[in-house]
């Protein structure tokens, strides 16, 4: 296991810097002034300029810069907007709200797309299986905008039954709908994911084995069948959480969520580049980090994966 | 070799064996039905009507991509009165009008065009980088198999819309189809990549491909030829679901602000986004673009699905 997690950490640290370089490459390979490119339409002034360049360290060689601009992100000094607000403030403050939407959604996920995934696998064929396949493949061709701008309409206008934006302070009643409009996508995943699984570990000797020596189905279900077939859901929580980053921004943009991805979107809007560029690349190194800890967790889950080469 | 006994010699590349009980063995029944993938694939297919609803909707739908004058004669953009802002379905304007006063209708029909361009671009530039990557890396091996699969974990550690969203923050004046396209495509190789270098080791290990290099082909003629062929069916389950994937990205785009630019191109995204402020009063603007995008990308994800299946031989005998 030692070594297991020695060699995973290994393997993240090319991942790490490939990716921060990638996102600052982008911005500062491109042809032209970077900074005055940042600004698009408007004519920034010679402060703007200068703060900026200097934030960037633009008087540096390439490298220079990407390992300067790095040591600082790293440092927890993410820089300033165009209006002059620090992009640590707005983090410190929008992060916890983020938190609780993405943990809510997790739970309705992992909580709604498991239980419906394990029914339906044990019940194939039935009218439930039929009704929980039909409702994910239509859950996953909606974009989580469309879905977002449907259930706020239907629900928060139409019934009423929630408040269409999330409220000052952001209650936990009022971010259930955007939770559920976040979960969705990653729901209808495991569903199909968990009930390709059930099918596959129920045909398994051991749980034929099970049945053999005489134990009921209250406990071979949970026990035999439900344990084993989890471990490819948690193999795809990485990719889950990679929606839910960019589904959250969506999200929040539209339900007005005082979350991080509220301010990334918002930061969109007003073409603030510089606030962008910060926030994204947070984001890919949360990213990075959450992937690290996804694959030690699925080598503590299931020891045949540290064996492997 | 008369007609009562339909048999075909198979061609044969080291000496000529006697015509003994050997003969026999390797005579192949020409009567019998030819089996392999593709075919079995396709008999599976052709039996499934829900192949048959996809298909008809993805070809009408590429129809008005191509055609969109035979649907609408309104011009999308041009012809946008204030005085019917919001307003409801009139002769002529079956759905109605946007908060601008563009009729609805000929939106969505032109706005079909873009999406699948999107969509094709992308495809075939992730499909074409992903068989050409994954294919060397899993044939060579090596260091380059290593050197390959770790610039594709690079990528792959990065959401690829949040890597759209920068590209196309710095394309502030210069957006057009096939930027949005590089912006999409450019992150999203990687999982082709590995997919159809995991099938290349599978396949490299088959018989015919040691007979290939055994007459004397070069390794890279092999992979062209042998390997790559063979090895492409999940690639194209993939690739089918990675346009419904496309599609949405270029919508997602658009709806975050930084998609193509609304006054020069139709885009589904622009459209949804723009009914955002019109919610309560006119939720028409909202729901008809919204059906369109759902239902095609509906539609191409279905296609994979069906496709998957008939490629898959365990599927096909569970059912």
């Amino acid at each position: 296991m030692f070594w297991y997690i020695v060699r995973r950490i290994l393997q993240g640290i090319p991942v790490f810097f490939g990716s921060t370089l990638i996102i600052f490459a982008m911005v500062f390979a491109m042809p032209g002034n970077p900074v005055l490119r940042m600004f698009g339409e408007r004519t920034p002034n010679p402060a703007q300029v200068a703060a900026l360049e200097a934030m960037y360290h633009l008087d540096q060689p390439f490298f220079v810069r990407y390992f300067l601009y790095l040591g600082d992100v790293v440092q927890g000094n993410l820089g300033y907007t165009f209006a002059g607000q620090s992009v640590n403030e707005i983090l410190a403050r929008t992060f916890p709200t983020t938190l609780r939407l993405a943990l809510l959604a997790v739970i309705i996920q992992l909580g709604i797309g498991v239980t419906v995934g394990l029914i339906s696998g044990l019940r194939k064929g039935s009218v439930f299986d039929g009704t929980a396949l039909v409702i994910s493949l239509l859950l996953i061709s909606m974009p989580v905008f469309v879905l977002g701008f449907v259930m706020q309409w239907f629900f928060g206008i139409q019934l009423g039954i929630f408040r269409p934006t999330v409220g000052a302070g952001a209650p936990w009643a009022d971010l259930i709908l955007p939770a559920i409009v976040l979960a969705a996508l990653n729901m209808a995943y495991v569903i199909r994911l968990t009930r390709a699984s059930v099918l596959e570990t129920a045909q398994q000797d051991f749980v034929r084995m099970a049945y053999g020596k005489g134990l009921t189905r209250r406990r071979v279900i949970p026990v035999h069948i439900l344990r084993n077939s989890l471990i490819p859901v948690t193999t795809n929580l990485a990719a889950d959480f990679g929606i839910l980053i960019v589904g959250a921004t969506v999200t929040e943009g539209i339900f007005n969520v005082p979350g991080v991805g509220n301010e990334l979107f918002k930061a969109i809007n007003r073409h603030d580049t510089p606030e962008i560029v910060s926030i994204v690349t947070i984001l890919v190194i949360v990213y990075v980090l959450v992937n690290l800890f996804i694959d030690l967790l699925y080598g503590v889950l299931d020891p045949r994966i540290r064996y492997v080469k | 070799m008369s007609s009562k006994n339909p048999v075909r010699r198979a061609p044969r590349y080291v000496a000529e064996v006697d015509e003994g009980g050997l003969g026999a063995v390797d005579a192949v029944r020409v009567s019998e039905r030819k089996s392999n993938l593709w075919l079995d694939a396709w008999r599976d297919l052709r039996s499934r009507w829900l192949f048959w609803v996809t298909s008809v909707l993805i070809l009408f739908i590429i129809f008005v991509a191509l055609f969109p004058g035979v649907f609408t004669n309104e011009p999308p953009n041009d012809n946008c009165q204030l005085s019917v802002s919001n307003a409801g379905p009139s002769p002529g304007h079956p759905l109605g009008f946007t908060k601008l006063g563009c009729d609805i209708f000929s939106r969505i029909v032109h706005g079909t065009g873009t999406s699948l361009s999107v969509g094709i671009i992308v495809t075939v530039m992730v499909a074409v980088m992903g068989i050409v990557l994954g294919a060397f890396a899993g044939y060579f091996g090596g260091w380059l198999d290593s050197f390959l699969m770790r610039i594709g974990d690079i990528f792959f550690a990065i959401p690829y819309i949040l890597a759209a969203v920068v590209i196309m923050s710095m394309f502030l004046h210069d957006r057009n189809i096939w930027v949005i396209s590089l912006a999409i495509g450019f992150f999203s190789w990687p999982a082709t990549a590995r997919i159809l270098r995991s099938e290349v080791l599978r396949v490299k290990q088959l018989d015919y491909v040691m007979a290939s290099e055994a007459i004397g082909l070069t390794k890279l003629r092999t992979m062209f030829t042998h390997v790559m062929p063979n090895s492409l069916a999940p690639v194209i389950v993939i690739s089918t679901v990675g346009l419904a994937g496309a599609i949405v990205a270029e919508a997602t785009l658009s709806f975050l602000g930084v998609g193509l630019p609304n006054n020069l191109f139709m885009s589904w995204g622009n459209d949804i986004s723009a009914a955002q402020t019109s919610l309560r009063t006119a939720p028409q603007t909202l729901i008809y673009p919204s059906i369109a995008l759902s239902l095609t990308v509906l539609a191409f994800i279905l296609l994979g699905e069906l496709v998957r299946d008939a490629l898959d031989p365990r599927t096909r005998a569970s059912r």
